[in-house]
């Protein structure tokens, strides 16, 4: 997989705002940042009203991805094209969540949010309406899903990867510092996880860093290519960024992300977990 | 800001200044603040903790821990870093002007 066929820089993204079978996708954590502005013609999708099942802790089924792509306007043919604010945190869960349920085109805008209004380009705060579409997904897939059972089963064998920030992956902070700090589950993280925090493969400006510079990144933090890879962090939001950098930029192969992350793995009982650097 | 009243953050319900420490400031520029400002929190070896953007009064806050930490600022019409130290949970602002 190429960089330019996963990855469009916001000069792209102007050029074909109005391309048809082109579809801007807004993600966000702040589910109000589209409000204020987005880009001409981009839908919005809520990631936890819509990405995620409103009683269960999982994502939505089949049927309800389908009925949502659909009300969005979104077709099977469609290139989506996915941008977002956190340094496109949620784009990048997003995207792999569309190839969960199996959509082939889907890109992510480099640098998100960010890097667009940094540069000062237009936001449009236009209602926007796509018509509907019968939209079909597929079964997940889940080579690219990793679940607490193996997770555990990889402790010590597998790469596991820990993007959180240091002192998230210490115990010294239990959430990403935009978030309050009370939570219920325990600190630190499993054992024999590598920690390389997401930041580390991207710019300041949001945009992800050189193939070149990704693959020095992974090669002197301890990857070893030769085995399979689950990332994880917080929710799973962050990993889905290091699981595109590293499945997706760099093609590496058997890489999933942890969606269930920190929140699930700190709140089970009698689970091993390491703290401290 | 010399002889402003000292202000306080706008907090989410619920959070305890005993126990959270946070770290609150407004971006400003020739003395307006500065909305849609991108601020990041890095910790004591210069890494990514957190990023949030300005509200329209210009205003960011994080929830952090005692320590040494900084701010880095970067918006279309300048940026800025600064160093801040939060001695004990309870508020510790940060004024932050864009050059």
């Amino acid at each position: 997989m190429a960089r330019a066929d996963v990855l469009v820089s916001a000069d792209w993204a102007e050029e074909n705002l109005n391309t048809p079978g082109v579809v801007f996708v807004e993600v966000d954590e702040d589910t109000s940042a589209y409000d204020g502005g987005h880009l001409a013609g981009a839908v919005k999708l809520d990631w936890k009203t819509d990405l995620q099942d409103q009683v269960r802790r999982d994502f939505v089924n089949k049927e309800q991805f389908e009925a949502l792509l659909g009300a969005k306007g979104i077709g099977n043919d469609d290139t989506v094209v996915l941008y977002g604010g956190n340094n496109n945190w949620f784009a990048s869960y997003a995207y792999w969540y569309f190839k969960l349920y199996g959509h082939e085109n889907v890109k992510l805008l480099d640098g998100g949010r960010k890097k667009w209004e940094l540069d000062g380009r237009e936001l449009s705060k236009d209602t926007v309406q796509r018509p509907a579409t019968s939209y079909a997904a597929k079964e997940q897939d889940l080579s690219i899903r990793a679940f607490r059972d193996e997770v555990l089963d990889s402790i010590g064998k597998q790469n596991l990867v820990d993007v959180r920030s240091p002192d998230e992956f210490s115990g010294k902070l239990l959430a990403p510092a935009h978030l309050p700090q009370e939570q219920s589950q325990r600190g630190g993280h499993i054992p024999s996880a590598l920690n390389v925090p997401w930041s580390k493969a991207a710019n300041e400006d949001g945009t992800f860093k050189s193939d070149e510079e990704l693959r020095a990144l992974y090669a002197d933090q301890g990857l070893d290519e030769a085995k399979d890879t689950i990332a994880y962090c917080r929710i799973g939001e962050r990993s889905s960024h290091t699981w595109f950098a590293l499945h997706e930029l760099l093609g590496h192969q058997n890489v999933k992300n942890y969606d269930g992350s920190w929140t699930e793995y700190g709140s089970l009982v009698g689970v091993p977990i390491e703290k401290g650097a | 800001m010399c002889g402003a009243p000292a202000q306080t953050p706008t907090l989410p319900a619920g959070v305890d200044l005993e126990t959270e420490t946070v770290i609150y400031g407004v971006v400003s520029k020739d003395g307006a603040p500065v909305p849609s400002a991108y601020v990041r929190l890095l910790d004591a070896s210069g890494e990514f903790t957190a990023e949030v953007v300005t509200s329209a009064t210009g205003d960011f806050r994080f929830f952090a821990a005692p320590g040494d930490w900084t701010l880095s600022v970067l918006h279309k019409d300048g940026k800025v870093r600064q160093q801040v130290h939060a001695a004990a949970p309870g508020l510790t602002e940060a004024s932050l002007h864009l050059r």
